[in-house]
């Protein structure tokens, strides 16, 4: 049919190199989540402040990670903190980027979940005598992760997904970075990037069904 | 430091850009809401076990990274000899990926019409094509117009990965100015700036039309 021999023994060839860069690339995303997670919680805080000073730097933040695309983001990260002699590794780059974008993402859906949770909770807390650190820590915020769990997972497989941009700026250890390596060296572009796929349905996969058993033990109340 | 070497013509040059990242935007959300209604009419008509390989096909554009998409869809155009051009590639890819994610907002819409309300259109004696025109459609527009317009901002940003193919979109243009003026931050800020007003006053549209057809529901 295609004047053309695929050569999938040869792609095969390098799957430990590219299971190498799956952890990479698992290791990025769940950095940036943890990142991203701790960011959000701030910012979907910060953005219903009474004061203007500290909502205004928190909507901006939203507005601009919602409103432009992950790989600009990245880009500034590595080519845009340049111009003040910041110099990030594609590492450090592509992790700041990423991280950047699922706070602000992260932000919207738990200002959602906030919003949900009806203030008589906040109430009946602060009456028993707590502290409204405390009372945002013990009452409010187990709620918010659990309303905002699902999506939350939603976000941990763009954040795999997103992880792919990082060769546009140098990256060579991730999955994508690893592939792009093999793929310049061997020409077989085809073969090792079907390969790269298969990886990275399959990490996107466990992670949904991890995701829907943690959810089944977590809420079984 | 608020000067700068960018003239009125590299400005043009980015706005060519941005003309390019509207271009493909505009084949890839067409293509793939044509898509997408049709795969979504059939998801919501047909038993789950049947539509099972649909399912599963778009499920892999969706659990795919796009980079990793385009580049394969690249080297099987070239590997069948197809000789398109990276544009048509792009576009068609993108539709593709368009197409998976407005499949499940279309479906959601249709299933977000209430049942009775349809048999109460089949019964007053209209076909099913008619409850489709005229009953369904209206009612799952509402639903389904908010997260749509969300999907085709998500599409415009997401469309900057065509650079890869050799596309010169926005943040590729960007780029190459960057190259040639040495002043990253300056010519990013204005690339983000682009992109920002194409994306933020609909987003605000979008958010609002979800407001207030929520509280007339």
């Amino acid at each position: 049919m295609f004047n053309y021999t695929f050569q999938w023994r040869q792609a095969f060839q390098k799957l430990p190199l590219l299971l190498d860069g799956a952890l990479v690339t698992l290791q990025i995303a769940l950095l940036s989540m943890a990142m991203g997670i701790a960011f959000a919680v701030i910012l979907a805080v910060a953005r219903n402040a009474q004061s203007r000073w500290v909502s205004a730097p928190a909507t901006a933040w939203v507005e601009v990670s919602r409103n432009t695309p992950a790989l600009f983001q990245i880009y500034m990260a590595h080519f845009g903190l340049g111009s003040f002699g910041i110099h990030l590794s594609p590492y450090v780059a592509l992790l700041a980027g990423i991280t950047f974008n699922n706070a602000g993402y992260l932000a919207e859906t738990f200002r959602g979940a906030l919003r949900a949770i009806p203030g008589t909770q906040l109430r009946a807390a602060r009456s028993l005598g707590m502290p409204s650190i405390q009372a945002f820590r013990l009452i409010i915020m187990p709620q918010m992760f659990r309303i905002a769990f699902l999506p939350t997972t939603n976000q941990m497989v763009w954040a795999i997904l997103m992880t792919s941009l990082g060769v546009t700026v140098g990256m060579n250890t991730d999955l994508a970075g690893v592939t792009q390596d093999i793929n310049v060296r061997s020409f077989r572009t085809f073969e090792i990037f079907a390969i790269a796929a298969v990886i990275y349905y399959l990490i996107a996969k466990a992670v949904t069904l991890g995701a829907r058993l943690l959810a089944a033990r977590l809420f079984r109340y | 430091m608020f000067d700068t070497a960018l003239t009125l013509s590299d400005l043009m040059f980015l706005i060519k850009g941005a003309g390019m990242t509207l271009a493909v935007t505009f084949f890839a959300v067409t293509g793939g809401t044509l898509l997408g209604l049709l795969f979504g009419v059939v998801r919501a008509h047909v038993s789950v076990w049947v539509a099972l390989p649909l399912i599963f096909v778009l499920d892999v554009f969706r659990s795919v990274p796009l980079l990793i998409q385009l580049v394969l869809a690249n080297a099987f155009q070239a590997i069948a000899g197809l000789n398109m051009p990276p544009f048509a590639t792009s576009c068609i890819v993108l539709a593709l990926y368009t197409s998976a994610y407005c499949t499940e907002i279309v479906r959601g819409a249709i299933d977000a019409v209430p049942t009775v309300t349809r048999r109460a259109a089949r019964s007053l004696g209209l076909s099913w094509g008619q409850d489709m025109t005229y009953v369904v459609f209206p009612m799952a527009l509402r639903v389904a117009l908010p997260s749509w317009i969300g999907l085709t901002l998500g599409v415009m940003k997401d469309s900057a990965l065509v650079l890869w193919l050799g596309l010169i979109e926005l943040l590729r243009s960007g780029q190459i100015l960057v190259t040639r003026l040495q002043e990253p931050m300056f010519i990013l800020m204005v690339v983000g700036a682009i992109y920002f007003l194409m994306s933020f006053p609909i987003a605000r549209l979008g958010g609002q039309l979800e407001k207030r057809w929520r509280e007339n529901d």
